[in-house]
C-alpha cells in the first residue's frame, strides 16, 4: 500500500487503464497480498491448507508472454495444513523432508497466450527433489497499479514422494493436489529486486 | 409380569448400548495415538459411528414420546419412579448432546464431517481454534457424564434384577416373551 500511495493518482489510473496499449513489465511479486494455498482430499473430506512465505521472481509483459520468465522459491517450513500437529508431521521425512529440502521451486519455461486475459504456464516444479513438468491455466486481470495472476493446477502427491511409508497409501489422503496461486504482480522501478516476506 | 418394552425400544436400547460403548472405547484409544494413516482411519470411524448413533437416538427420542413405556413396578418408592424418570431422559439428552458436540468441534478443528466419506454435514460453525479446543473439553466432559450415568444405570438394572427381584431388568431383554 504505501508504495501505491506515494505514486500520484493520476499515474496509478494511467497504468491500469493504458494496459494494454502500452507495453508494461510486470517485475515483481507482491508476496504479502498473494496466496499460495492447496486443497486435498482425506477419506473423503475435503482440506485446505497454504504455504505463507515464498518469493518469486517475474519478467511479465501480457503483451510478450513469448519473452516472459517466472520462478517461485516455497518456503516449505511455511505450510499450514489447518492443525499444529498436521504442519508438524508434514515437515517429516515422509511428508516434504524440510530441513533437507527446505524449498519447493518452480520455474516457468514457457507461458503461452489462449486468448483475452487467459494464458498456459508451463514449468518445471521441484519437490522434495524430484522434477516434474507442470502446466497451468492463468488469468490476467488488471488491479490498481499492479495485476493478480490467478490460476490453479494439480499434482500428483506420489510423483513428489510427498507421503511416503504408511501415507503411501492414497486410500487416506488422496493422491491428486489441487494448487491455487493468486499473485500480485507490479512494477517495480528498481527491477530486479527479489521481494518476499 | 410386568409388561415388556415393545420391540423396537428393545432393539434400539441394547444396538446403541453396544455402539455407544464401542464409539466410546475408541474415541478414548484414539485420542492419544501418533498421528498415522490408521488415526485418521479410526477418528473418521469414530466420526460416522458417532453421527449414526445420534440419527439412531433422535428416531428413538421419537418412538418414545409416540409410545408408552411400560409402567414402573407399584412397589416402586415415588422418589425412586422420579429418579428413574430423571436418569431416562438424561441418557436422552446426552445421547444427542454427545455426538452433536462432536459434529461442531470437529466444523471449529476445520474438519468437515463426511457421513461415511460420502454425505457432507454442514458446518454450524466456522473454523476456530479456541472453540475447537472448548468444544473438545465438552465433548469428553459430556462423555464422562454418560460414563457415571451408565454406571447408576447398570447398577440400578441389577438392582431391580437381584435385589427387588420386579422384572423391570427382563422387561428390556429380547427373547421370550411372558
Ligand atoms: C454418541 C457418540 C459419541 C461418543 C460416545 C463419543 C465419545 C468420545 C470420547 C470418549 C472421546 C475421547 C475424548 C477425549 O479423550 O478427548 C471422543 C473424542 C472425539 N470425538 Fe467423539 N463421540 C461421539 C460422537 C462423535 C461425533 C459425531 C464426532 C464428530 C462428528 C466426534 C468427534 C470426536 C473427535 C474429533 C474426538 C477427538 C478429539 C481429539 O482427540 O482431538 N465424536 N469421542
Amino acid at each position: 500500500m504505501s508504495r501505491s500511495l506515494s505514486l500520484p493518482v493520476a499515474a496509478l489510473i494511467g497504468i491500469a487503464f493504458a494496459l494494454p496499449a502500452h507495453a508494461v513489465e510486470f517485475n515483481t511479486i507482491d508476496a504479502a497480498k498473494s496466496q499460495l494455498g492447496f486443497s486435498y482430499q482425506q477419506m473423503g473430506v475435503k482440506m485446505d491448507g497454504q504455504f505463507g512465505r515464498f518469493a518469486a521472481r517475474l519478467k511479465f509483459d501480457p503483451a510478450k508472454p513469448a519473452a516472459a520468465q517466472a520462478s517461485f522459491d516455497v518456503q516449505i517450513a511455511s505450510v499450514d495444513a489447518g492443525s499444529p500437529d498436521a504442519n508438524k508431521e508434514l515437515a517429516g521425512k515422509d511428508w516434504f523432508d524440510s530441513t533437507r529440502h527446505p524449498l519447493a521451486q518452480f520455474v516457468a519455461t514457457r507461458i503461452a497466450p489462449l486468448g483475452g486475459n487467459r494464458y498456459q504456464a508451463n514449468g518445471q516444479l521441484t519437490i522434495k527433489g524430484r522434477t516434474r513438468e507442470v502446466s497451468a491455466p492463468v488469468t490476467f486481470t488488471p488491479s490498481g497499479n499492479g495485476a493478480v495472476l490467478e490460476g490453479s493446477f494439480s499434482i500428483q502427491r506420489s510423483d513428489f514422494a510427498i507421503g511416503e511409508g504408511a501415507w503411501a497409501d492414497v486410500g487416506i489422503v488422496a493422491n491428486p493436489i489441487q494448487i491455487r496461486f493468486k499473485l500480485l504482480a507490479e512494477v517495480d522501478k528498481a527491477a530486479g529486486k527479489i521481494p518476499g516476506k | 409380569m410386568n409388561a415388556r418394552y415393545s420391540t423396537p425400544s428393545i432393539g434400539l436400547h441394547w444396538l446403541m448400548a453396544l455402539g455407544l460403548g464401542g464409539t466410546l472405547a475408541l474415541g478414548f484409544y484414539m485420542h492419544d495415538l501418533p498421528l498415522s494413516p490408521g488415526k485418521l482411519q479410526l477418528y473418521s470411524w469414530h466420526k460416522w459411528a458417532g453421527v449414526t448413533l445420534f440419527l439412531l437416538a433422535v428416531l428413538r427420542l421419537l418412538w418414545r414420546l409416540t409410545h408408552r413405556p411400560p409402567a414402573l413396578p407399584l412397589a416402586m418408592p415415588a422418589l425412586l419412579k422420579q429418579a428413574a424418570h430423571a436418569m431416562h431422559w438424561l441418557l436422552y439428552a446426552l445421547m444427542l448432546a454427545i455426538p452433536f458436540s462432536g459434529w461442531l468441534m470437529s466444523s471449529a478443528k476445520g474438519f468437515t464431517t463426511v457421513w461415511f466419506g460420502l454425505l457432507p454435514l454442514p458446518d454450524l460453525v466456522g473454523k476456530d481454534v479456541d472453540l475447537g479446543n472448548r468444544l473438545q473439553t465438552l465433548h469428553l466432559g459430556l462423555n464422562v457424564a454418560l460414563l457415571i450415568l451408565v454406571a447408576g444405570h447398570v447398577a440400578a438394572a441389577i438392582k431391580h434384577h437381584f435385589i427387588d427381584r420386579d422384572g423391570v431388568l427382563a422387561s428390556m431383554l429380547p427373547g421370550r416373551s411372558h
